[in-house]
């Protein structure tokens, strides 16, 4: 009978049992990922073969045959037929404190010094979450911070006594230039793309406007426009005997290109809120801005991290752009070192490119994972 | 809130514990109206509920209820007609918004419960932030009402890692956190599952038994049954009628009541 077969009553416990040991551990893994099927197998092979045929070269310039020490460009040349000589490492030593301080004044560096020092003392605390006192960190860093490192850097008088030799931002070059434009703007861009961002969703019709008008406009023009318009156009406009710093109007130019971005970034994230998170927020009593700065800012950053962390990493690249106005950032001092008979070798503008590419991919490739880890640490839970 | 472990099916709260004011007015809603643009959503609404009473309110999706009790607390700005609550009046005045949010605590069908934030943190932000409380006192305050809505142990874990009905409880807590005189409750079990919709219903019926002036917003006529002392229908932006419980269910008198009824109790 049917019925015999439909009705069942488990008599006994089905043991739970290890999971087969073929899809666990380093060889599962590989079966289960790499090859899977015909296809996948094929498309490992392709891949490692991909992956030598980049990197084995790379390995064979920059390490192998490359050269690690001597006093000039003999040392990087080959000595005898068919001898291959890869990377001058000896040209990049010779240069590295130009790569790093531009033309800063020798007995001066050590003021350049002592601004990394404390920019990494009062920076990297404050991204490490666990550590206590974020707001005395924050003081540190987004106030104390900037006024030494600005008198530091540009100098100190103070009537007719020099306490810093004023050294002038012309002289300021390599990795100075470039971390004082991209901390900068970094810095200053984020809470401006925020109060844009919420200038633009405001319901008073003016702010709304002028918050739409700023943005767009800085997001319509090239950045080596606004970079022209910093340094050649702006300074015809302003009256007889004002200057006005170049690497300062560069700098706002920087900033406020970067903040028109910042604003289109967070304005998705505040899109993304659900209503009902105003409306609870609402409901408890919250006004506006403790509302906004407790519950909606905080989500709407968080969902945006990738957005934000991608807009710095531009930025950061962006400050190469600064050569087409006479400054010299890492990117440019390295390529004026080119010109430089003393070390003028066939491998000597591969090494300075190299060494570029990979200072600035340590920088952006650590923005980018810090941003990782914060988007785990913040994550709370399932969304349901 | 009533001590009561668990509350059976059959359990009758004692409704001589619901004490309700003759004189003490909680809130008046007279000849109000509102518009979304050209739509009359809200038409010549009035009701007057005294301290200590338990409204239900119910009626067919679209009929206005939300938006009538988010008016309550200025969630929704009503154009014409006057609200009074707790004896101040709701106009454009920030002040006085702020001073009636502060007094009436508000339920949402989705919890809004800050996702960000703790279980403990979400019930100690408005008390420390709004009423200015040391976060000490507040997080003791907050414990004590988290373990009245029975969760005291999930305090420090995140509202996404919560059930349903686990933060829809969460969320009266947070409520009640402020120290409201109203609570307003809209829809507050219908994203729920069925067995979570009791341990709410269970948390709302302790809370009527301590006295609190409640305005419902929900379907289920075992709750008004129990605690309500009035049920008010709504029917496209009307209060087409209004009674005690037991009449209203054994006896309605209007058609549309008739109809919205016998759809809900058999389906
Ligand atoms: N923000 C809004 N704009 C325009 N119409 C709305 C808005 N909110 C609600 N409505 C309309 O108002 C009516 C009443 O809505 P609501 O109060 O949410 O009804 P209920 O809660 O009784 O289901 C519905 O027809 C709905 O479509
Ligand atoms: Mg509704």
């Amino acid at each position: 009978m049917a019925n015999a077969d439909l009705a069942h009553v488990r008599s006994e416990e089905a043991p739970t049992l290890p999971a087969p040991v073929s899809t666990t551990g380093a060889i599962g893994w590989m079966r289960k990922n790499l090859f899977s099927s015909v296809g996948n197998t094929i498309l490992t092979f392709i891949g490692i073969w991909l992956a030598y045929s980049i990197i084995a070269p790379i390995i064979q310039f920059a390490f192998i045959d490359a050269v690690w020490t001597g006093d000039d460009r003999q040392a990087c040349l080959a000595t005898q037929e068919g001898q291959t000589v890869g990377a001058c490492w000896a040209y990049v030593k010779a240069y590295l404190p130009q790569f790093i301080y531009g033309r800063y004044p020798l007995e001066e560096r050590w003021r350049v010094d002592v601004v990394f020092v404390l920019l990494v003392f009062t920076m990297v605390p404050l991204l490490i979450p666990s550590l206590p006192r974020k707001g005395l960190n924050a003081i540190l860093f987004l106030v104390v911070f900037p006024v030494v490192a600005y008198f530091l850097l540009t100098g100190l008088v103070i009537g007719d006594n020099v306490i810093l030799p004023i050294v002038q931002t012309a002289q300021w070059g390599g990795l100075l230039v470039t971390l004082v434009i991209a901390v900068t703007g970094i810095v200053a861009s984020l809470p401006l793309g925020i109060a844009l961002a919420l200038g633009r969703r405001s319901q008073m019709p003016i702010v709304k406007l002028v918050s739409i008008i700023f943005i767009e406009f800085w997001r319509g023009v090239p950045l080596i426009t606004v970079l022209f318009m910093a340094s050649v156009v702006l300074p015809l406009f302003l009256p007889d005997g004002v200057t006005f710093d170049k690497l300062l109007r560069v700098l706002i130019g920087v900033t406020l290109f970067a903040s028109a971005y910042m604003a289109e970034v967070v304005r998705g994230g505040l899109q993304a809120i659900p209503k009902g998170q105003y409306e609870g927020a609402q409901a408890l009593g919250l006004r506006f801005w403790p509302m906004m700065y407790l519950i909606i800012l905080p989500q709407a950053l968080k969902m945006v991290i990738p957005g934000i962390v991608n807009t710095f990493i531009g930025l950061f690249k962006d400050t190469t752009l600064v050569l087409i106005v006479g400054m010299f950032d890492l990117l440019g001092q390295i390529q004026s070192s080119f010109s430089d008979p003393n070390w003028s070798t066939p491998t000597q503008s591969y090494t300075g490119y190299l060494f570029a590419t990979a200072i600035f991919f340590v920088f952006c490739f650590g923005m980018s994972r810090y941003s990782i880890f914060m988007e785990r640490k913040l994550h709370t839970g399932h969304k349901r | 809130m009533s001590d009561n472990a668990v509350l059976s099916d059959d359990y009758t709260p004692d409704r001589s514990k619901m004490t309700v004011s003759e004189t003490d007015v909680a809130v008046e809603i007279k000849n109000m109206n509102k518009w979304y643009g050209d739509f009359h959503v809200l038409r010549d609404i009035n009701l007057k509920v005294m301290r200590g009473e338990r409204i239900v309110i119910c009626g067919p999706s679209g009929s206005g209820k939300s938006t009538m009790i988010r008016c309550i607390n200025r969630l929704e700005e009503h154009q014409k007609g006057s609200i009074v609550v707790d004896g101040i009046e709701l106009t454009d005045d920030l002040k006085k918004i702020d001073e009636i949010r502060r007094e009436v605590g508000m339920c949402f069908q989705h919890f809004n419960l800050f996702p960000h934030l703790t279980i403990l943190e979400n019930c100690t932000l408005a008390p420390i932030w709004v009423r200015k409380m040391p976060k000490r006192e507040a997080e003791e305050v907050a414990m004590h009402y988290l373990e009245r809505v029975k969760i005291p142990e999930q305090a420090l874990k995140y509202p996404g890692q919560l059930s349903g009905g686990q933060q829809q409880r969460v969320a009266i807590a947070r409520s009640l956190c402020m120290n409201p005189k109203i609570m307003l409750f809209d829809e507050p079990t219908s994203a729920l599952d069925p067995e979570m919709i009791k341990e709410v219903l269970d948390v709302m019926v302790g809370l009527a038994e301590s006295g609190m002036t409640m305005l419902c917003v929900t379907h289920e006529m075992g709750f008004a049954r129990k605690v309500a002392n009035r049920v008010i229908f709504m029917d496209q932006g009307q209060i087409v009628e209004q009674n005690e419980p037991e009449p209203f269910f054994t006896n309605p008198q209007h058609e549309r009541t008739k109809l919205f009824l016998s759809q809900i109790l058999h389906h």
